[in-house]
C-alpha cells in the first residue's frame, strides 16, 4: 500500500519523464534539447530519491544537471545560432527510426511484463548512510570499490588531457 | 479514488519509463542530423540504463550496493564520454564549419 502523496510524486515523476525525453528528440530547436534533457535529467533524480539513494541523487544534479548540460549548452551556443530550426525529417528516415522504437519497444515491453519477479513490491531497506558509501567507495575487500574508483581518476585525467588536446588551436 | 489506495509502485512503474525513454534515445540517434542532438539522444539512453541498474539494486537486493555503485561508475564515464565528445565536435566545426552529420563524408575512402 502507498500513501496517495507518494502516488500523486510517482505520477508526476513518470509523466515528466516520458513527456520530456519525447520533446528532446522531436523538438527541432536544438538548445530547446537541451533544455529538455535537462528537466529529463532532474526527473531521473528524483527517481533516485525515490528509491531512497539519496547520494546517487545528488550525484546525478551535480555532475549531469550541472556539468553535462552546461557543456551542451556551451558548445551548442558555439556551433549554430540558437534560434535555428532544423531542417524537417524526410518521412524515410523517420519511418526507419520510429519502426525500430517501436519493434524495441514492443520486444522488451513484452518480456519484461512476461517477468513476474519484477512485480514484487519495494522491499525494506535499513537506511543508507554516508559512512557506509564512503567505506564502500574507498575499502579494498570483497565488493569495495578502491581500485574502479582510482581507475575512473585515471580515465578522468586522460579524458582532460585528451579534450585539451584535440580541441586546442593549431 | 478507492482503488488508488490498492496500487503498490513495484519494480516495473520504474522500469517502464525508463524504456520509454530509451527507446525515444534509439529513435533521436537514428534520425537526428546534428551531431549534438545525437550526443543529446545517446544520453538519454545512458541515463534510462542507469535507472534500471538502480531499481534492479533496489528491488531485487536491497541490501547490498552494487547496482548503485555501478551507476555511479556509469555516470562518471558519461561525463567523460561527453567531454571528449564534444571536443571532437567542436574540432570539427573548426575544420569545416559544419556539424551535419550527412555532410562529414571527406575521411571516406
Amino acid at each position: 500500500m502507498e500513501s496517495l502523496g507518494s502516488l500523486i510524486a510517482y505520477g508526476v515523476v513518470a509523466l515528466a519523464m516520458v513527456v520530456f525525453s519525447v520533446l528532446a528528440v522531436t523538438t527541432r530547436k536544438i538548445l530547446r534539447a537541451a533544455t529538455y534533457l535537462l528537466f529529463t535529467l532532474f526527473a531521473t533524480a528524483a527517481v533516485y530519491f525515490m528509491l531512497d539513494y539519496e547520494f546517487l541523487g545528488a550525484v546525478q544534479i551535480a555532475v549531469y544537471a550541472g556539468g553535462i548540460v552546461v557543456l551542451f549548452v556551451f558548445s551548442i551556443l558555439l556551433t549554430s545560432k540558437p534560434g535555428d530550426n532544423s531542417e524537417p525529417l524526410q518521412s524515410k528516415s523517420r519511418i526507419l527510426g520510429l519502426v525500430a522504437a517501436v519493434a524495441m519497444l514492443c520486444i522488451a515491453g513484452y518480456s519484461l511484463v512476461h517477468r513476474a519477479q519484477l512485480f514484487l513490491t519495494k522491499p525494506e531497506m535499513a537506511d543508507l548512510n554516508m559512512d557506509q558509501v564512503g567505506e564502500t567507495l574507498m575499502g579494498t575487500a570483497k565488493h569495495q570499490y578502491l581500485l574502479p574508483f582510482e581507475a575512473v581518476s585515471v580515465l578522468l585525467l586522460a579524458c582532460i588531457i585528451g579534450g585539451v588536446v584535440v580541441a586546442r588551436k593549431r | 479514488m478507492d482503488f488508488l489506495q490498492n496500487i503498490d509502485i513495484t519494480a516495473i512503474f520504474y522500469i517502464v519509463p525508463s524504456l520509454i525513454m530509451f527507446c525515444c534515445g534509439v529513435y533521436g540517434f537514428m534520425t537526428r542530423r546534428n551531431m549534438i542532438a545525437i550526443l543529446i539522444s545517446l544520453e538519454l539512453m545512458l541515463n534510462s540504463v542507469d535507472i534500471n541498474f538502480a531499481v534492479f539494486n533496489r528491488f531485487l537486493f536491497p541490501g547490498q550496493l552494487e547496482g548503485m555503485f555501478f551507476t555511479l561508475f556509469a555516470i562518471a564515464i558519461a561525463a567523460a564520454e561527453t567531454a571528449l565528445a564534444i571536443a571532437i565536435i567542436i574540432n570539427i566545426f573548426r575544420a569545416t564549419k559544419n556539424i551535419d552529420v550527412r555532410g562529414l563524408d571527406a575521411m571516406k575512402f
